[in-house]
């Protein structure tokens, strides 16, 4: 063995000074975007009335717990501030890790901004607006999480939507005929793991390409559940269709914090599970033997059989485990939110979900951002029908939809999937 | 532990990839396996592995009958891998791809990375590796991870290691600790089964060699032979290792780079203020480990890859930000690295592919259509003159062998008048017969007053080709040298030093194959 100074070892490449051309062309593009919006942030404080905004922050109260706020300068302050971080993102004048960060102080002054003018001269209620996120956040990080199982185990997911509504149905007919909010529930978890049967023998089995498999699960549980309510449901609803919705339980203690206690702590149990689902998925992906071998199987499923794994049986689980979540996140619409199941309730929230564990990349913590996210956008959407603004209540309908292809096309920033996502493992 | 393979068969459809091989592998030896591209290496130790079940034969260990129908198996009986394209999760850290399969759990399942971390700290340390156990694996230099994959193995305590391919990464400082690290496992009574085609290796470091050639065990050979007997063991004929080529007599430059950037997807500077200068009639090998910088080099001259600064001239005419098409028409040929990727259309015909850059030409085409008569009467003829094995011109390439696919490759680009000839690892998993038959032509289009630019990361090939070396690290041209530079100078020049310095270091310090 030579005593050689010299280093032996390659690294793959130099860290250059110079910005890659692609890197480039996306900071200039999320950059002309993020300007676009901080502009109309700005001019909406331009176009800001005057008086006082008023937000509401308990639900229900009309005359106490009132924040009051000239509305034309703080709208002006928000916007200002909008736009230096545009500014600022687009000239690359804060480091590379931290540019993230900008775009969320642009998102936060524009939706200030934005509330400012529409609530000037009138009163916003900012409680029910929070109270309306987490409604329609929790099918939506139920959902993304059960993407988030399936596709860190190399298993693309498309069926969420399809598994929500089957999830929905049973919660309904089961909360109807038994009255019990636990069998209901149950039964959701095991319709939603019945769906996801489906998807994994499909996909790992029979190697049946995964996107179009998915859409057609989803088209599949619209049928039958339709097919059943027009049969049955119709037929007999007192019967079959009128499930008890979950009554909100309050913690004790942290359900006495004032603002927030209220919003977070006095749910229904099902928003306690989606609490419990975020820390679990979490801790099990990352932290236990069964996540690492989910992990690797998504990754680099050669090298998982290679140590001896059973690629196969561990998709498997992944996908079925992801069932119960998806299961449970249907069960919301009906048992947990709505009560009666109607047709095609879900309405393209698999998809959304879908769309939050995408901008989430991957991570149970970041799909659940992203679902908040949706979800405010949602609810706000419906809060300012409410106080009527001068935006056409139609274009209102789209802003969440819109903030979703947004979302997902540039503000994710360089996305990473499992590397063998959606590729089915075949040995010779 | 005493292993022995007899009469394992294995057939993928009408092709038998194993036959009836029988081989015996002694506790604490060094066994090498040597053999060409698509001899059947990989499938035979896939079976050992239990990646691949055979047709017939057994296995037997310590004079007991053994079945291993998976991964899992092969670990249980001590049999350990490490495969040729490494078997790491690039997104995991060190510990976690160790752990991987066999993880130190707390109650619950919960992973005690504590345990796992020290096992790899103290399997580094016994063995000299310098690890990080918490270093993700995708940012660690492949040498790294080769002992990554090492340890993966060790820790399943196994006895008998196969060790697929294992220097194709590697530096020649690097394939030198590789080397140790084999010696000092034969002495722990470890076995190894080293496959390979290189033949300098194969004398370097075995204690016994068994040859295997289109499925079969053609021979048992003694690490004293020439390296051209067992070149002729593995090849089945005669095989001339020297390419025949008079000296170069280079005339006016033709290819011109000056200030080369390029900057690759992620953000690193891929070549790095690259000079370089071809001349007609000579051969310029850019030599280097891969990634350092050729791959994207060499696309860069093509245009497939956007530079980030510097200028490109052919023949005195810049290239830069000219299309493609434009740098092909002007005179340039190019062998892709990736063939399969990037040289041919594997579903098309052999016809089809002879033409795929002329079609849009006389006598080919005239705009509309095709003129498949001159497309047919033209794959005659190449394939003639490049001795392309196929059945057919209608044959599809993907149905050929690495080789014959080559030789479409370079039949379809010699096939135009050409000022420059760009070929990227002209013969990688390229069969012997068919190495000497490329090298010939490449070296005759020389002797026409082509200009070529080969890049290898083959030091045999550098040494059979180039008439100039200049050696890639870190997209830098670290030197360009003389093509009898000794193997050991090159070899640490692609480590990074320079000319002077490797000089100097390289007459201190022989590697073992460079004194071969």
């Amino acid at each position: 063995m030579s005593d050689v100074t010299v280093q032996d070892t390659v690294p793959a490449a130099a860290p250059a000074a110079i910005e890659a051309p692609a890197d480039r062309v996306r900071r200039l593009r999320v950059g002309g975007l993020m300007l676009v919006f901080a502009l109309i942030g700005l001019g909406l404080a331009i176009f800001t009335k005057g008086g006082e905004a008023t937000f509401q922050l308990v639900s229900g109260d009309l005359q106490n717990n009132l924040l009051g706020l000239p509305a034309q300068p703080v709208a002006l302050l928000l916007g200002a501030l909008g736009v230096l971080a545009a500014v600022a993102y687009v000239l690359r004048r804060v480091p590379q890790k931290y540019s993230g960060w900008l775009a969320i102080v642009l998102g936060v002054c524009f939706i200030g901004a934005f509330l400012c003018w529409a609530a000037a001269g009138k009163t916003f209620p900012l409680a029910n607006q929070f109270q309306g996120t987490l409604n329609f956040a929790t099918p939506l990080i139920l959902g993304a999480l059960a993407g988030v199982l399936c596709e860190r185990a190399g298993v693309i997911n498309i069926a969420i939507e399809g598994q929500f509504l089957v999830g929905a149905f049973t919660a309904a007919v089961v909360a109807s005929t038994t009255g019990s909010a636990v069998a209901a529930l149950i039964a959701a978890a095991v319709s939603g793991v019945l769906m996801a049967l489906l998807l994994a023998v499909f996909s790992i089995k029979y190697l049946v390409n995964q996107v179009v498999l998915g859409v057609v699960l989803v088209v599949f549980a619209t049928g039958i559940t339709g097919f059943l309510f027009d049969q049955f449901l119709q037929e007999d609803a007192a019967k079959l269709n009128t499930p008890d919705v979950l009554s909100a339980v309050k913690i004790p203690g942290l359900g006495d914090i004032p603002f927030i206690g209220p919003i977070l702590f006095n749910q229904t149990a099902l928003v306690y599970l989606t609490y419990i689902a975020v820390a679990v998925v979490t801790f099990v992906l990352f932290q236990t033997r069964w996540g690492l071998r989910v992990r690797a199987v998504g990754e680099h499923p050669k090298a998982a059989d290679t140590v001896g794994i059973r690629v196969k049986r561990v998709r498997y689980s992944a996908v079925l485990w992801a069932g119960v979540l998806a299961g449970l996140g249907g069960a919301f619409f009906t048992v947990g939110y709505a009560g009666s199941f109607t047709k095609e309730m879900t309405a393209g929230n698999g998809f959304i979900a879908l769309a939050a564990l995408i901008m989430g990349r991957w991570h149970p913590i970041g799909a659940m951002v992203a679902a908040l996210f949706f979800g405010f956008a949602t609810q706000l959407q419906s809060q300012l029908q409410i106080i009527q603004t001068p935006i056409p209540g139609e274009l209102l309908l789209m802003a969440p939809y819109l903030a979703t292809i947004i979302a997902v096309a540039g503000l994710v920033g360089r996305v990473r999937a499992p590397k063998a996502d959606g590729e089915p493992y075949v040995t010779e | 532990m005493h292993l022995e393979l007899s009469g394992l068969t294995k057939s993928f459809g009408s092709l038998v990839a194993n036959d009836h091989i029988d081989l015996v592998i002694e506790p604490g030896e060094i066994h090498c396996l040597l053999g060409e591209n698509g001899a059947g290496k990989s499938t035979l130790m896939n079976m050992l592995y239990g990646l691949l079940q055979p047709d017939s034969g057994e296995i037997v260990i310590d004079g007991r009958k053994v079945t291993i129908t998976s991964p899992s198996d092969a670990i249980k009986h001590g049999i350990g891998m490490v495969h040729q394209h490494f078997m790491l999760v690039p997104v995991f850290t060190v510990a976690e791809n160790i752990m991987l399969g066999r993880e130190n759990t707390h109650p619950g399942g919960v992973l005690d990375r504590k345990k796992a971390n020290a096992l790899v700290s103290e399997l580094s340390e016994r063995y000299g590796f310098e690890v990080d156990p918490e270093a993700l694996v995708e940012d660690i230099p492949v040498g790294v991870q080769q002992r990554v994959e090492i340890i993966k193995a060790l820790t399943n305590d196994a006895s008998v290691l196969i060790l697929d391919e294992p220097t194709a990464v590697l530096t020649p400082a690097e394939i030198d600790e590789l080397i140790a690290v084999m010696r000092q496992l034969k002495e722990n009574g470890t076995s190894i089964v080293f496959i390979t085609h290189k033949l300098k290796e194969v004398k370097a470091i075995a204690d016994k060699i068994t040859v295997i050639r289109r499925g079969k065990v053609v021979g048992q050979a003694e690490p004293s032979a020439t390296e051209e007997q067992l070149a002729e063991l593995m090849v089945g004929r005669a095989v001339d290792l020297v390419v025949d080529k008079e000296p170069a007599q280079p005339q006016d430059a033709v290819l011109q780079v000056t200030g080369l950037t390029v900057i690759d997807e992620r953000g690193f500077t891929a070549v790095d203020n690259v000079d370089l200068e071809v001349r007609a009639g000579e051969i310029l090998a850019v030599a280097g480990v891969q990634g350092n910088g050729q791959t994207e080099l060499a696309e860069a001259l093509l245009g497939l890859t956007p530079i980030a600064a510097g200028s490109i001239k052919l023949s005195g005419a810049e290239l830069t930000g000219k299309s493609t098409r434009h740098r092909l028409d002007a005179g340039i040929g190019y062998v892709p690295e990736d063939r399969g990727h990037d040289g041919f259309v594997g579903s098309f015909t052999v016809a089809e592919n002879l033409v795929l850059d002329l079609f849009r030409k006389a006598p080919f085409g005239n705009g509309l259509a095709l003129n498949t008569d001159e497309i047919d009467k033209n794959a005659h003829a190449r394939v003639e003159e490049f001795d392309i094995r196929t059945q057919g011109i209608d044959l599809t390439v993907s149905s050929l062998s690495g080789g014959n696919q080559q030789k479409v490759v370079l039949a379809r680009e010699l096939s135009r008048p050409l000022k420059l000839l760009v070929a990227s690892q002209p013969t990688r998993g390229v069969d012997v017969g068919s190495i000497e038959f490329l090298h010939g032509r490449i070296v005759r289009e020389r002797d026409q007053g082509t200009a070529v630019l080969i890049v290898s990361t083959e030091l045999d090939e550098i040494a059979a080709l180039a008439d100039r070396v200049a050696v890639m690290y870190r997209g830098k041209v670290v030197g360009v040298v003389p093509a009898d530079t000794p193997r050991d100078e090159l070899g640490l020049m692609m480590a990074g030093a320079s000319k002077t310095e490797a000089h100097d270091v390289a007459i201190e310090n022989p590697t073992t194959l460079g004194t071969i």
